[in-house]
């Protein structure tokens, strides 16, 4: 018995450090941020509040910002997770069927991951952004075929939302990509084989072993990547400048920023109220997808 | 459905590209396969065994050489034109179907005339699962069976579309000994029930002989011998041949032929007519042994293994090539075993000569 009770001391005294700074930067802060997230016009300078009640909630529910950057969001989201994940897999599987060259498209198709941010806003800009000297290249492209050209950065707002869908897919594709090749790679050559000598064609191949067989990897980049696009916000700022309201181009970690920060800043329970939200918006959709998930994701 | 390799060549490019030395992995293979017969290929690891299923089965092309099923060349058939079954060494099971969908999955890639009504569907899977006898494991996924019951699948899955040849790459390996023993049992009653031309690929003796029809012993891309499996242990081509057959393995000898008598080390054992005076290999079987006090044999006594049917004698011999030897006599022999040296006199149709350098057979009459 002893010797269990020395055992459990132990197991606590090696999980400790990891406790206290979770304790410490994750569980505290988020205890602190629900309980901001009730406090009426807290102030951070004298730490005092009126009251305890929904304020917040309905200000910021019925802040126009709010709902512009919500609505952003969902686009973001609902735009760029299904078509960033299905263009990876279209990619990883032509990597995966090609021999020669194979590791110099792995290399190139990577690149974006490693590169510095503030290089692929540079970038886009010379892609998309009209300057005094030329209108961007993508506008050059358009006139060439002999449309009109458009201003994605300052234009309207469907420009502007393509040129940030664009951003973000080709920010998140490499991870996906890598991901990816490796799990397709991971499947044993066996099941093909097998699947070949019966007779299987290639579509049926790819629809009843491949995509089973590498659903959980898939499953996980959906996840991830909802998680990931709900949370975007340093890609419009790369893209439109830190005044992302004026832009109509804010999203809700945005707002919740400029709430705490921004010009317009200093309400700590209006941005606490709005990360909550952001909170409960992220976990329906995680748990959404963990039962889709159940039916058709095969471990 | 008989099966015939005529000279059948597969090549590998080298993968040290400095280098120019590429790799036959099968080399001139030229037999043919009866209808209804399991044949054994059997030989050890990397000899080339499975690249040879595999030119069989149309999943590699052949370097040179053509394969025919019957008298139709199916050289340049891609697999599944070629109506083959195939069993793999880890069974290649869809992890995420049920055993009724892994069975039914080649059916399903029939098309247009070929492809059976969904009831046909359902008859012909539970035909399939009945012959392997795991009809009422249906609606399991493989990973809740045991390996020998998805072994048993896979095969209900080769055999459902009723092939004409039935592939099975080393089939037992990955089951353990006793499940091992009743699979190969297994797998000969479904090849007779159903009459398909099988190869079977193993690199275990043993599973050979106990269930092939004929055995095509190779090395290094080349076949050795071929013939029925009593043939080959009886009457060994080679030396290669003479030891990957049998447990325990025949004990190899340095020995002399001089004067139409066969010494090995200072004893003349036999004598034999037909082999000049040369240095030769003498293989002799565990069972070539008798206790005879005064047989030509003289060894140093290490001790008896008791197995119960039979004993082990283990001795040793100074031109012996190995440490011990191993002879098997009756048990009721055993306790005629004495202390600190045995001898032996030999059954002459057990024991077999090669050639010192080319370890081909040397075959000789007893006078």
């Amino acid at each position: 018995m002893e010797s269990r009770e020395n055992n459990n001391l132990k197991a606590w005294l090696y999980l400790l450090p990891a406790m206290l700074f979770l304790g410490v930067f994750m569980v505290y802060p988020l205890i602190d941020v629900f309980i901001y997230s009730f406090e009426e016009g807290y102030n951070s300078a004298s730490q005092t509040f009126f009251g305890v009640g929904l304020y917040n909630y309905s200000y910021v529910l019925h802040d126009p910002y709010f709902l512009q950057a919500l609505r952003n969001t969902f686009i973001l989201v609902i735009i760029t997770v299904p078509v960033s994940t299905g263009l990876a897999l279209l990619i990883s599987v032509g990597l995966n069927s090609i021999k020669p060259l194979r590791n110099l498209f792995q290399t190139v198709y990577f690149l974006p991951y490693v590169t510095n941010t503030l290089a692929v806003g540079l970038v886009f800009m010379i892609l998309f952004k009209p300057t005094a000297y030329s209108d961007g290249l993508v506008n050059l492209l358009i006139r060439a075929f002999g449309g009109k050209s458009v201003d994605f950065i300052e234009g309207p707002y469907w420009a502007k939302m393509f040129v940030l869908c664009f951003y973000t897919v080709w920010v998140v594709m490499p991870f996906k990509i890598l991901i990816l090749t490796s799990a397709l790679a991971g499947v044993n050559q066996d099941y093909y084989n097998a699947a070949k000598v019966d007779g299987t064609s290639s579509f049926r191949i790819f629809r009843k072993i491949t995509l089973p067989m590498i659903s959980p990897m898939i499953f996980y980049l959906v996840i991830t990547g909802f998680i990931g696009a709900f949370k975007a916000y340093s890609d419009a700022v790369a893209l439109f400048g830190t005044n992302l309201n004026a832009a109509e181009m804010n999203t809700i970690v945005g707002y919740v920023y400029d709430m705490l920060y921004g010009d317009s800043g200093g309400y700590p329970s209006f941005a606490s109220a709005a990360a909550i939200i952001l909170f409960a918006v992220v976990l329906t959709i995680t748990c959404i997808n963990l039962s889709i998930s159940k039916k058709h994701v095969h471990y | 459905m008989k099966v015939v390799l005529d000279h059948l060549t597969k090549k590998f490019p080298s993968r040290n590209k400095k280098t120019d030395d590429e790799v036959i992995a099968v080399n001139d293979f030229c037999f043919e396969i009866p209808d209804g017969k399991l044949i054994g290929l059997l030989g050890p690891s990397g000899c080339g065994k499975s690249t040879a299923l595999n030119l069989i089965s149309g999943l590699l092309k052949p370097t040179d050489g053509r394969v025919f099923f019957g008298d139709d060349d199916v050289t340049d058939l891609p697999p599944e034109l070629r109506g083959v079954g195939l069993v793999f060494q880890n069974y290649a099971l869809y992890p995420h179907l049920t055993v009724r969908e892994n069975i039914r999955f080649p059916l399903e890639n029939l098309k247009g005339a070929d492809r059976p009504s969904k009831e046909e569907m359902e008859r012909r899977v539970k035909e399939a699962a009945d012959l392997v006898q795991i009809g009422q494991l249906l609606e399991r996924k493989p990973s809740e069976m045991s390996g020998g019951q998805q072994q048993r699948v896979a095969i209900a899955r080769a055999v459902v579309k009723m092939p004409k040849v039935l592939l099975l790459d080393e089939p037992l390996s990955n089951l353990d000994a006793r499940l091992r023993l009743q699979t190969r049992e297994e797998i000969r009653r479904i090849q007779r029930e159903t009459g398909i031309t099988t190869v079977f690929v193993t690199h275990d003796q043993e599973e050979a002989m106990s269930i092939s029809d004929l055995i095509v012993v190779m090395k290094d891309g080349k076949i050795h011998q071929i013939d029925r499996p009593q043939a080959v242990y009886d009457d060994p081509i080679d030396l290669f041949v003479a030891k990957f057959l049998g447990t325990p393995p025949i004990n190899v000898f340095e020995g002399r032929v001089k004067g139409e008598r066969l010494y090995v080390g200072e004893d003349c054992v036999l004598e034999t007519r037909g082999v000049d005076d040369r240095d030769v290999w003498v293989g002799i079987r565990p069972e070539a042994f008798t206790l005879d006090a005064a047989g030509p044999m003289r060894c140093g006594l290490v001790g008896v293994e008791v197995m119960g049917r039979d004993s082990t004698v283990i001795a040793t011999h100074p031109a012996f090539t190995g440490t011990n030897i191993r002879a098997i006599i009756p048990a009721e022999c055993a306790r005629e075993v004495g202390e600190g040296a045995v001898r032996f006199s030999l059954k002459d149709f057990k024991v077999h000569l090669f050639d010192r350098q080319t370890e081909a057979r040397l075959r000789f009459e007893v006078k």
